[in-house]
């Protein structure tokens, strides 16, 4: 069956006047239908740049240079605006990390959420619109949905808002639903409940989930298969019991290593990942962890790595997997030898 | 250096209102007690608007208590006047959560660092000066080079390491950090968390440690006061906070927290907290944790629960718990 997204050898960068800054450097990934795909990394990693080209949104100086990135098989690279908006919102939906200025103050709610039913179903009458609207608050779990149509969003608390841009992002039940760290900037409660919601409403519907987050406990939370970026690049894409049992890169075990674990010893210190993320108006040339990667040899900061297969549905780009690496002190023996991808 | 017996930080009955227009009031501490022995931790978690930054900010002077003392070391700083307290500022210190906007972008990382000590008349020489910025750089690990530049050179981790450069560079005996941590990313946030555990073990400080993320101050943290409403709900030791929590408030924060391990996060579901959190202008009567709580009862309602020792060392507010 075709992936409901296809993003193949995905460049971005952003023309600045001290150079050009390449925050995505060639990423490719599918996402299949009825999936929830995570995206993980740091700021910086290119994750939510990504997201942002995926969706046609870049703005200023940030531009496509490369790769393709198809919607239910449409190219949408170098699509016209036009045409690009009659998708956006119809079949591919996003919600934003701050819900407090991703809604308009001085509109009501429901009006806000009636407008993307007014733009992509036109035949749609007043009270139509109305009806459908109050359904979606329903769905998301507003209460007196009825009621809330008319408030503003200053009424709202947070969370209520991320259930607003939610509604708004289901209103005409895109196949994808790109979520940029919707609940980041909620409290542990609240995310708690919008994660609760979404894991529901993709049961409900079944539509497909791309969620970029920095947090690989949300990860664990809803997603079936997880992608983790850095430097503009994807290191390691694996499915969920896969990347959180058998990581197969230095930087994921960094991830992992560095979660306090609630069971965890309190005498122990955590293990940080050492150093900060690279420059990335020159990223470095070799493989951009290696830096900061504990088992970097000399290959690694002189050559960028392949990506290899370390098992079924399971990817990585590190040298420690190529079969001529050297087995003592090795993290990665286990995998080691994979082919080439 | 004296042995003494005195808590570092001791708080009784804090109460900070705010006015809130048409003689309204925000509760934004209400009857707060609680003290933190000399080179120890107490972690004060809740949810944002729960009155842990306004608690935070009146210990230490940025605020003026509506009522309530405070002792430093034994010595009640509440009434103090601006004038009084700055004797007293050289052992109580802040570090704050956003490193991007406490740092002065027009001034560089030296002079930022340098400021308290000019402040409070410390260096007679410039090469002094000069010296111990360098040598509290070096210790949070910045070098000469960075002393030059401005704080917009630098990412978030490295930010916060100013940060605590600053507020450790006048040897404080009390460090308030207001959630240093919370916008940084992972991989850092395990970086700075082990430099102040470091520090504290080092200089044997206090640390009143405020944050929303629950994993990482147990990891912080000998003692955890959970705040709701501008009240303590629920304080005791760190592990048996995690291990045995009393007030619902305390098990459905708890429950909230993402697990980072696929196969229990699919099974939790149900748990958790329902709604927000009330406003703080009118707080709810009763305890006003009645309105979100699973075993509200008729009693919630109408009385609020008293401060009792459920267990020693265990202090809980709610009806539920007969001590």
């Amino acid at each position: 069956m075709e992936p409901v997204l296809q993003v193949k050898d995905l460049k971005t960068s952003f023309l600045t006047s001290s150079g050009e800054v390449q925050a995505v450097r060639g990423v490719s990934f599918s996402v299949n239908k009825g999936e929830s795909v995570g995206i993980v990394g740091e700021s910086g990693s290119g994750k939510s740049v990504t997201s942002l080209s995926v969706m046609q949104l870049l703005t200023g100086t940030g531009k496509i240079v490369g790769g393709s990135v198809k919607l239910n098989g449409r190219e949408l690279v170098g699509i016209g605006t036009k045409e690009m908006r009659s998708i956006r919102g119809k079949e591919v939906a996003m919600i934003f990390q701050d819900p407090m200025t991703s809604l308009n103050p001085l509109l009501p709610v429901g009006e806000q959420v009636s407008e993307m039913l007014w733009a992509h179903e036109k035949d749609l009458s007043r009270a139509d619109r109305e009806a459908r609207v109050a359904e979606l608050f329903r769905m998301v779990r507003i209460p007196e949905a009825e009621k809330r149509l008319k408030s503003y969003p200053h009424e709202f608390s947070g969370g209520m808002r991320q259930r607003v841009m939610i509604a708004m992002a289901l209103a005409c039940k895109p196949d994808l639903l790109i979520a940029d760290e919707p609940t980041t900037a909620l409290d542990v409660s609240i995310q708690d409940q919008i994660l609760k919601l979404m894991r529901s409403i993709q049961r409900e519907i079944g539509m497909s989930i791309m969620f970029i987050t920095h947090d690989l406990g949300v990860v664990a939370e809803l997603c079936n298969r997880v992608i983790v970026m850095y430097g503009g690049l994807i290191m390691e894409q694996a499915d969920i019991l896969d990347l959180f049992e058998h990581p197969c890169h230095p930087y994921t075990m960094g991830l992992l290593a560095s979660i306090p674990d609630i069971n965890q010893d309190k005498q122990k210190r955590l293990q940080p990942i050492m150093g900060s993320p690279p420059d990335m108006i020159h990223p470095p040339k070799g493989c951009p962890f290696s830096p900061r990667c504990p088992y970097a040899c000399r290959v690694c900061l002189e050559e960028l790595p392949p990506i290899y297969t370390a098992g079924e549905g399971h990817v990585s780009r590190c040298w420690l997997l190529d079969a001529d690496a050297p087995a003592a002190d090795n993290p990665l023996s286990y995998a080691k030898g994979g082919k080439r991808g | 250096m004296k042995e003494n017996n005195t808590p570092m930080l001791q708080v009784q009955h804090l109460t900070k209102h705010f006015p809130a227009g048409s003689h309204k009031l925000v509760h934004a501490v209400d009857d707060v007690s609680f003290s933190i022995e000399r080179g120890k931790t107490l972690g004060l978690v809740g949810e944002s608007g729960c009155g842990k930054s306004s608690c935070a900010r009146t210990v230490i002077r940025i605020y003026e208590p509506t009522s309530g003392k405070i002792f430093l070391d034994g010595a009640d700083i509440s009434a103090l006047t601006q004038k009084q307290l700055l004797p007293f500022r050289r052992k109580m210190q802040m570090i704050f959560q956003d490193p991007y906007a406490s740092l002065n972008a027009r001034m560089t990382v030296h002079d930022i660092v340098a400021e308290p000590l000019r402040a409070h008349n410390i260096c007679a020489t410039r090469q002094e000066e000069h010296e111990m910025v360098r040598e509290m750089l070096e210790r949070v690990g910045l070098n000469q080079e960075h002393a030059n530049r401005y704080a917009h050179e630098f990412s978030g981790g490295q930010r916060q390491r100013v940060g605590i450069a600053r507020a450790l560079i006048l040897r404080p005996e009390l460090v308030i950090c207001d959630e240093p941590i919370s916008a940084l990313d992972v991989s850092i946030q395990a970086q700075v968390v082990n430099m102040l555990r470091h520090f504290q073990e080092e200089l044997n400080l206090t640390y009143l440690f405020i944050a929303h993320d629950l994993s990482m101050v147990r990891y912080v943290s000998d003692d955890v006061g959970v705040m709701y409403l501008g009240q303590l709900v629920e304080k005791c030791a760190a592990d048996e906070i995690y291990a045995h929590p009393l007030h619902p408030y305390t098990v459905g924060l708890l429950s909230s927290i993402p697990v980072p391990n696929p196969r229990l996060a699919k099974e939790k579901d149900g748990s958790g907290l329902e709604g927000d959190l009330p406003s703080p202008i009118d707080p709810p009567s009763g305890c006003r944790f009645h309105t979100r709580c699973p075993f509200a009862t008729e009693r919630c309602r109408e009385e609020a629960p008293a401060w009792q020792e459920a267990a020693p060392g265990h202090f809980v507010a709610c009806h539920r718990i007969n001590g």
